[in-house]
């Protein structure tokens, strides 16, 4: 059980300022993820708080005590690594002992060729076996201790490195894009068993990925890091629906949210000319954000769309489809808007059992196409997001 | 066996491709070595076209004489010297250059630059600074009180002094295999053992360094110690074996019995029992090093 608070943790490589200024806060239980592209500082951040880097400037508090002059076995965490760092000189069973054979064995112990000797390690040794197979069973790789990890898939070396991480009963958990080793379908395994795993362990987990899927689907709170600062830090549902920035909303969400230029005149929403039913604080140009599925095709039998959609204020706007993907359950066409040719937009549709790929909405290029504005979230010139008001009722977002 | 002509031609080609490459391989080592083989049967000496067939009595020879058990022993004794200070202080080199961050291509550099260096030539630089009155180590040592050694006049101490020779040649070329071995561990796994607690010097190398090294370090002694048993140009420049044969190593004995005293036969023979020792290291790097490399 712990509480990790991190206050201003500032650190450079040289002359790169890898992270500038972070504080975060995650509550004992929590499953914070930390997401960005590579080289936004997620890892380091990660890192020192491993203990495995240590920070310029800032503060590394655990359960209320200041961390940052321990090294890391002091600090009570387990970590897994990107690519599983499991010992291959070692079997299962060794790989995840090691952690209780260097907590509870000294130095002389511990040394090649003791164990034949040394009566501590006789008298330590039945109970390290006994965690190590309590640990083995509970992620159901009991039948694999003796083996060595090089004849592992890779699930499996997974699982023995989330093992030799859980044996030494961390109070903070600590991972490094675990699954990105790993094939989509595992991924998708994986990611159910780490969530179980926090849902029994009632550990506090950070998590570090570039997969904003992975960090919207198992996440308590997502960081989002861009360049060594925090973009936003909320819920998955606060981080898609109501972004801070536009840098926010166009990493969080598959596909990718519509990005067009929009104008305020008179504090009113222009889009394409057209005023819409959306009011503003700022005049000028402003930057227009849309979910692929806030768009509808209007007069397409077989696609189903959001019943929010209030077909009252609409705007509809002329678009050409130039693709259509297939999903399963869902459409997504990629195309343009005619009054922005340049601008590729997604529309995300769910079907109905009527769709045909050779009926008239799949075959048809010319569409029109539903914008709601109760759907739409707009941004200033520099990304930041405007309150909107709708002229009916004050929009506080969308649901 | 019925093959149409396309067939044919292919085996032709086939057979015409591998031809320069089966040739030029018989005539380097499979035909001298045939040569090597039959003259070691026969008493065969350098200054005269006759020759009789003598069977094993060159191998049976070995056996009796006190030269070979002499050359044998002093090799052992070198190699015994050498293997296990090349070893050890290439590894320390390597380590202690792995965890430096400035200079470290520099000092790569410098402790690499004897392996380039013709050895026959160093050996001379080598003998001027063992050189019993001017040379710079007894001066070095009578600065510091301690009365200067006869590096490669004494029978005592000629051993060594080769050997160190060796190990100034040799700890290049190990510390560049150990920092190649090194370079190949990942570094999450120094990562992993810091929170798994393995965080000090000891428990990093022995849980970590060591276990990882393992076929590079099978290597590293193998190739050693055929490179030691190999040895014979410092002989041969500085010491002619002596003095009174302390230092008069295998193949320097081989060399001597070939083309000093003529005895091609037996120094055939020799060479030959060289060989299967030489071969019998290949053969356990091979076994050893197979079973060893589980990652």
């Amino acid at each position: 059980m712990a509480e990790l608070s991190l206050t201003d943790i500032r650190k450079s490589f040289g002359d790169t300022e890898v992270l500038k200024g972070i504080s975060l806060t995650v509550a004992d239980g929590e499953f914070v993820s930390l997401v960005g592209q590579s080289g936004c500082g997620k890892s380091t951040l990660l890192r020192i708080i491993a203990g495995l880097e240590a920070p310029d400037a800032g503060e590394i508090v655990i359960d209320g005590q200041p961390v940052n002059d321990l090294p890391p076995k002091m600090r009570n965490i387990a970590m897994v690594f990107q690519d599983y760092a499991l010992y291959p000189h070692m079997s299962v069973a060794e790989n995840l002992a090691m952690p209780l054979i260097m907590a509870r064995l000294p130095l002389g112990a511990r040394l090649p060729l003791m164990r034949l000797v040394s009566p501590r390690h006789k008298a330590e040794r039945p109970g390290i076996m006994a965690d190590v197979e309590k640990v083995a069973a509970q992620l159901r790789i009991d039948h694999l201790l003796d083996r060595r990890p090089a004849q592992l898939s890779g699930g499996q070396r997974q699982r023995v490195a989330l093992g030799r991480a859980l044996v030494r009963d961390p109070k903070l958990f600590l991972m490094d894009e675990p699954l990105s080793n790993l094939d989509a379908k595992l991924r998708v395994q994986v990611r159910k068993d780490i969530a179980e795993l926090h849902d029994s362990s009632g550990l506090t987990f950070v998590y570090v990925t570039h997969d904003q899927t992975e960090a919207m689907t198992m996440s308590t709170r997502v960081a989002l890091m861009q360049s060594g600062t925090f973009l936003q830090v909320g819920t998955p549902n606060a981080l898609y629906t109501q972004p801070e920035r536009l840098d926010v909303a166009r990493f969080i969400g598959s596909p990718e949210i519509n990005n067009l230029p929009g104008e305020a005149i008179a504090g009113r929403v222009h889009l394409a000319g057209r005023p819409l039913d959306l009011q503003v604080p700022v005049d000028g140009p402003i930057q227009i954000g849309i979910r692929p599925e806030a768009l509808a095709v209007a007069d397409a039998p077989g696609l189903i769309f959001p019943a929010e959609l209030d077909r009252g204020h609409l705007t509809e706007l002329p678009f050409k489809k130039r693709l259509l993907e297939d999903l399963g359950p869902e459409l997504v066409l990629h195309g343009s808007f005619s009054h922005f040719p340049d601008v590729d937009i997604r529309i995300r549709a769910q079907k109905s059992s009527k769709f045909r790929l050779d009926g008239p909405t799949a075959s048809r290029t010319d569409l029109d196409v539903l914008v709601d504005p109760d759907m739409i979230l707009v941004f200033d010139a520099q990304g930041e997001r405007l309150t909107t008001t709708s002229r009916m009722q004050p929009v506080e977002g969308v649901a | 066996m019925a093959s149409t002509a396309a067939e044919r031609a292919q085996a032709r080609l086939a057979y015409g491709l591998v031809a320069p490459a089966t040739f030029l391989i018989l005539i380097i080592y499979i035909v001298p070595i045939a040569v090597v083989i039959g003259m070691s049967l026969t008493d065969y000496t350098l200054i005269s076209d006759y020759y009789e067939f003598t069977g094993l009595e060159n191998y049976t020879r070995m056996l009796d004489e006190e030269p070979f058990r002499n050359a044998l022993w002093n090799t052992f004794v070198y190699a015994a010297f050498l293997m296990p200070l090349a070893f050890g202080l290439g590894l320390v080199i390597a380590i202690a250059i792995q965890e430096r961050q400035q200079f470290r291509s520099i000092l790569e550099v410098l402790y690499f630059l004897p392996v380039t260096a013709t050895l026959t030539a160093m050996a001379l630089v080598w003998a001027a600074l063992m050189d019993s009155r001017q040379g710079v180590l007894n001066g070095t040592l009578e600065l510091v009180g301690i009365p200067g050694l006869n590096w490669l006049g004494s029978e005592a101490l000629v051993l060594f002094s080769l050997a160190i020779i060796s190990l100034w040649a040799l700890i290049g070329f190990n510390m560049v295999l150990f920092l190649a071995g090194l370079t190949a561990i990942p570094k999450s796994l120094y990562d992993a053992a810091a929170i798994d607690g393995a965080d000090g010097a000891i428990d990093k190398f022995l849980k970590v360094t060591w276990p990882m090294l393992g076929p590079t370090a099978m290597f590293v002694a193998v190739t050693n110690s055929i490179t030691a048993f190999k040895i014979f140009d410092t002989v041969a420049v500085l010491t002619q074996g002596g003095p009174n044969r302390a230092s008069e190593v295998y193949l320097y004995l081989a060399y001597l019995e070939g083309f000093e005293y003529f005895n091609m036969g037996y120094s055939a023979a020799l060479s030959l029992v060289f060989l299967a020792i030489i071969f019998a290291f290949a053969l356990l790097q091979a076994l050893v090093i197979d079973r060893k490399v589980h990652y």
